[in-house]
């Protein structure tokens, strides 16, 4: 205590800087040194096992979680724009648009893409959705993703000023025209980084489509190494497709900064 | 740019005004506002903060909506459901205080798209005429700017030629000047006055009170809610009758006279 309230504040700034390190390394060598790197890499980077899950997992699992993601992603934003700006316009839509929200913001996604497969066969005396499992899947990514972006979309109207709306209106233009040409435009740019959140979210969640059940075609990531997985009984599979989340959505929100600061009004 | 004011055909005042009430809950705002602006004729509304004068050029176009009374524009009810009040509001111009452009549009975009949108008018002909406002209020040299990079006086006269471009037949302006840097007022005044000399019929809700006096044909002073004082406004200015009037006009033009007891009180707006 007396030692450090003698030093500067820039000294013991410094020090604590360096306390930080000391204990950070020492973790890490700890762990390097402890842990078994043998039975590690034959576990979980077998280059064997990796090298099976090729072309595949590329050509059919990875294609696959993209054309889901994407295929929810847009038309999820587009029903999220809807419902938004149903539940500000209020009155029966209004209420329709929120206990829409409510519903399938509320119970998990996966039991939403479960009901979508097992129980509108049930209910509707066999009749599937169109797309069969995957079909199922892809709708119940789809509402869960308009219910989510729904809200975010609807905190972007609001936060547009209200200035924006009585000079459109003074113009003579109608409410629609006033949403449509002015404030959705401005709140789709406010809401860009909630959204990004929002396809990296969904971009792991297309992996609940497992649930209603995949054949070799329709797999997506997760579901191709869960079973390259039980092949080999050997884990390195899920590196594999953590690898591959990772190759997607890093880039993806590098872009998406740029996309953000390129649109910024104020640049 | 006599070209730009287009004849009221109807028979009736532009603007004319019976005994309205606003209300925001238990606070009424306006108490009883009776008010006719002719054809051509520019007013000007002065009064201290909180007395009701830009609810009252709100309530005009219907950006707020009367508790009760009547508004008629171009011989339109506006306080009539059965009105289209959007279809009144494209002859009815308006500048706000805060400007209010739209921000992900140029400037040229911001005088385009209620004239593409709601007047139905050409691509061609809607950034013909957009050019030619912006160029009649100085900034034929920014068209292509974001508001963003334009300064706050540029800004207002995008605002006045985005206006303009839907050709009103009554322009409206709410403290148009307020949020302007002191000397950035000068250009929009001038442009004002250039609009008002070309015969456009105006209501103006302003602290300015030698642009009141020199440009306006009539001056209005509300407190409280209601219209004080009304007359010719170089008799308003310059030979107050009601005392309101005089306290007001004394403390806005020589800031500088103040009693005593009200330092350190402001005059906000």
């Amino acid at each position: 205590m007396s030692v450090l309230s003698s030093l500067k504040p820039t000294q013991r700034a410094r020090l604590g800087t360096i306390a930080s390190y000391v204990v950070g390394l020492g973790v890490l060598l700890f762990v390097l040194l402890t842990a078994d790197w043998p039975t590690i890499t034959k576990q979980f980077f077998n280059p064997e096992v990796a090298a099976s899950m090729f072309p595949g997992i590329i050509t059919v699992a990875l294609r696959n979680t993209l054309l889901y993601t994407i295929v929810s992603f847009v038309v999820g934003s587009l029903l999220g724009i809807v419902l938004a700006v149903l539940k500000l316009t209020g009155g029966p839509l209004g209420w329709f648009a929120v206990g829409f929200i409510e519903l399938f913001r509320g119970v998990p996604a996966l039991l939403t893409i479960f009901a979508f497969a097992y129980g509108v066969p049930l209910a509707f005396g066999g009749n599937q959705i169109p797309g069969g499992s995957v079909g199922a899947g892809i709708l119940g990514l789809i509402v869960v993703t308009g219910a989510y972006s729904a809200e975010i979309i609807r905190a972007g109207i609001q936060a547009v000023h209200s200035g924006q709306n009585e000079a459109a209106r003074s113009l003579g233009m109608t409410q629609g025209q006033t949403m449509f040409w002015v404030i959705l435009p401005q709140a789709l740019r406010i809401v860009i980084p909630p959204m990004t959140n929002e396809l990296v979210m969904l971009l792991k969640d297309s992996s609940l489509l497992f649930i209603a059940g995949a054949t070799v075609f329709t797999k997506e990531l997760t579901t191709f190494a869960r079973d390259s997985l039980s092949t080999h009984a050997n884990p390195t599979p899920l590196i594999v497709a953590a690898a591959l989340y990772l190759i997607v959505t890093l880039p993806l929100t590098w872009l998406v900064g740029r996309l953000e600061k390129r649109l910024d009004p104020k640049r | 740019m006599s070209d730009l004011v287009p004849t009221v055909d109807s028979n009736e005042p532009p603007i004319r005004i019976k005994d309205l009430h606003k209300s925001f809950g238990d606070n009424e705002v306006l108490k009883g506002i009776d008010l006719t602006v002719a054809e051509g004729e520019v007013v000007c509304v002065i009064g201290p903060s909180g007395s009701g004068k830009s609810t009252l050029l709100r309530c005009v176009n219907m950006l707020e909506k009367p508790t009760s009374g009547s508004i008629k524009l171009l011989g339109a009810e506006m306080t009539d459901p059965d009105v289209e009040v959007d279809q009144v509001r494209t002859h009815v111009g308006m500048v706000f205080q805060s400007f209010n452009l739209f921000p992900n549009m140029t400037a040229i975009g911001n005088c385009i798209i209620a004239q593409r949108q709601v007047l139905k008018r050409s691509k061609a002909e809607a950034i013909e005429i957009a050019k030619k406002n912006l160029e009649l209020v100085g900034l034929g040299d920014r068209m292509s700017y974001h508001p963003a990079k334009l300064s706050g006086g540029q800004q207002q006269r995008v605002a006045i030629a985005r206006a303009l471009s839907m050709d009103p037949k009554i322009m409206l302006f709410d403290e148009p000047t307020a949020a302007l840097d002191p000397e950035l007022v000068g250009d929009v005044l001038a442009v004002m006055r250039d609009l008002a000399e070309a015969g456009m019929t105006m209501m103006v809700v302003t602290h300015e009170m030698m642009f009141a006096r020199d440009v306006s044909d009539r001056t209005i002073f509300m407190d409280g809610g209601v219209i004080v004082e009304e007359g010719p406004s170089a008799e308003l200015i310059t030979a107050p009758k009601e005392e309101r009037t005089q306290v007001f006009l004394k403390r806005v033009l020589d800031p500088t006279h103040i009693e005593d007891s009200e330092l350190g009180q402001t005059e906000p707006d």
